[in-house]
């Protein structure tokens, strides 16, 4: 991305962000409360636009094209998004909630549809748990099947990027290890994002990490030389427990 | 407010024992409970009313499609289905109607025109039915003859429903003025219960590349269905009981399975309509007993549609 700004009404909330993210790798983001991370993801996907008033400069290249110069609703079906409280259909079925966005794009193919849906629970590692509960509603699982629920549905329409916005952050511990050895998994076929304020979890799973402070990027490196080699004194005290 | 409400739960007496506030409680209290004395007198003074209709007519009373004061025979069928007939005319055309209106005030209306907006909504609830059944006789009704109805009579004609000379004073006029006086109720309820939605929802379906209407298809209307489904109840228990602007346009003739064109009666205009020539304990009981009807089946259907609503506010709010 580019020199990208995104502003809540009059509200800066991130500026000239310039950042590149490796393909079938993690990038990780951190930083503390309010720094802007989650708007720079939502900015990835457009979704930024969708909250009244809130506004974008800049340009997001997704291979070479910029996403803001294409239609909103075809990027995020390149781009797809977990996000902070899982949040199935609740009035769906399992199946349904996966299929939902085949649906969208006009798939009523069953045979096509099923496999999808068998194909994404899978990598989402839920298949296992619900290959014998695919009517029951989607709420009625718990918190970090949801969450894998919510990362199979995403996962369906076949994305070639997956942002997630805190997606461990409701979690309980086992279903966030859950979701990072599926993180892990997701890297061979993906390119992610993940915004993370836990800084052990970007140290898990991402390749490079960036650390964002005040609306900005104030260092990226490779994940290791960020935690171990710190250059600017800012991370370091931040990773180190002093602020945030 | 915590504080305040442990106290009261666990020494209220004691802490407030001064005698001021003791006849200030007891006197709410008293005021309080008088609505459900009140309820329940009314219900009793009208079955005793009703008792000699009851005790002639039996059952047959439900199923009987004549009203004949000579003969002392009354039957409240087609009372009954002129209720259920202007009802469902007006769920059929309110219910589209207000979910639009909803949609529109809570997915899609800019802040400036939202709030006016709603407003005017609501305000549409607060005109007298009397004054929808003088403009549904001035306006409506003559619109219905002249133009509405032999429109609908040149497509669906050769249905029974829409046969017979349009005279603008009928049942189906009738159930297009029920349908705008359930609209403001209709619209509002949905409107709370399509804001009730949390917006993760919208944001499932956005960032799954759904455009507005399928977002608002997808994630808002399926996951607030329960509560249009309430509002559209409580249209429905509004439209059952309205009486002046439904005798004003109905026709006041009891018809059963006649054409929509056709004047008719529901139990509510029949009461309005006949209560002064009631010449007989028997025809005054057996219009008492509409009576009875009317206010059982308003009551289970306000009760149903409350119980409704009132769960998925609750649910809504608290899935955020």
């Amino acid at each position: 991305m580019d020199k990208v700004s995104a502003w809540y009404g009059e509200k800066l909330a991130i500026q000239e962000i310039v950042l590149d993210f490796e393909e079938h790798a993690v990038t990780g983001i951190i930083g503390p409360s309010g720094c802007g991370k989650s708007t720079l993801i939502r900015c990835l996907n457009r979704m930024h636009e969708t909250i009244p008033k809130a506004r974008v400069e800049g340009q997001v290249l997704l291979d070479g094209q910029d996403i803001y110069g294409l239609p909103a609703v075809s990027v995020r079906r390149r781009i797809g998004m977990v996000f902070q409280k899982p949040n199935p259909f609740p009035t769906m079925s399992i199946y349904e909630n996966v299929a939902a966005g085949l649906r969208l794009n006009g798939e009523r193919d069953r045979k096509k549809l099923d496999q999808a849906v068998l194909d994404s629970l899978k990598q989402a590692a839920l298949w296992e748990e619900v290959k014998d509960s695919l009517d029951k509603s989607g709420a009625s699982l718990s918190g970090g099947q949801q969450q894998r629920l919510c990362i199979a549905r995403a996962l369906a329409v076949r994305p070639e990027v997956l942002l997630m916005d805190e997606p461990c952050s409701a979690l309980d511990p086992i279903a966030t290890a859950k979701i990072e050895d599926l993180i892990f998994d997701l890297k061979k076929d993906y390119t992610l994002v993940i915004v993370t304020h836990n800084m052990q979890q970007a140290a898990r799973v991402a390749e490079t990490t960036a650390f964002m402070y005040l609306g900005k990027v104030v260092e990226v490196n490779n994940t290791r030389e960020l935690f171990e080699r710190p250059r600017e004194s800012l991370t370091e005290s931040y990773i180190t427990g002093r602020f945030g | 407010m915590h504080a305040l409400r442990i106290l009261r739960g666990g020494t209220r007496a004691r802490l407030s024992a001064t005698p001021g506030d003791l006849v200030f409680e007891g006197l709410s209290t008293l005021v309080a409970l008088s609505v459900v004395g009140l309820l329940v007198v009314i219900t009793v003074i009208l079955y005793l009313v009703a008792q000699e209709s009851i005790r002639v007519n039996g059952l047959r009373f439900l199923t009987d499609t004549i009203w004949d004061s000579v003969s002392q025979r009354f039957g409240a069928a087609p009372f009954i289905y002129g209720m259920l007939v202007t009802s469902g005319i007006a769920l059929l055309l309110g219910v589209p109607v207000s979910l639009g209106i909803a949609i529109f005030l809570s997915e899609l209306a800019p802040p400036w025109l939202r709030i006016p907006l709603t407003f005017i909504v609501e305000l549409l609830a607060a005109v007298p039915s009397v004054v929808y059944g003088l403009w549904g006789i001035f306006v409506l009704g003559p619109a219905m003859r002249i133009y509405i109805e032999p429109g609908v009579q040149s497509v669906l004609g050769f249905l029974p429903l829409f046969q017979g000379r349009p005279i603008g004073s009928d049942v189906f006029t009738a159930g297009v003025i029920l349908a705008i006086m359930i609209i403001p109720t209709i619209s509002a309820v949905s409107r709370e219960a399509l804001l009730a939605v949390p917006d993760s929802q919208r944001e499932a379906a956005l960032s799954l590349g759904a455009t507005r209407w399928e977002t608002t298809r997808l994630a808002v209307l399926r996951y607030a269905r329960a509560g249009i489904f309430g509002a559209s109840i409580l249209g429905l228990g509004r439209a059952v009981g309205e009486t002046m602007a439904v005798t004003m346009t109905i026709g006041n003739r009891a018809a059963f399975f006649g054409s929509l064109f056709e004047p008719g009666q529901t139990i509510a205009s029949q009461i309005a309509g006949r209560w002064l020539d009631a010449s007989t304990p028997l025809e005054l009981g057996a219009l008492v007993e509409l009576g009875l009807i009317l206010m059982l089946v308003s009551l289970i259907i306000n009760a149903f549609a409350r119980l409704l609503v009132g769960r998925f506010l609750r649910v809504g709010e608290g899935a955020e």
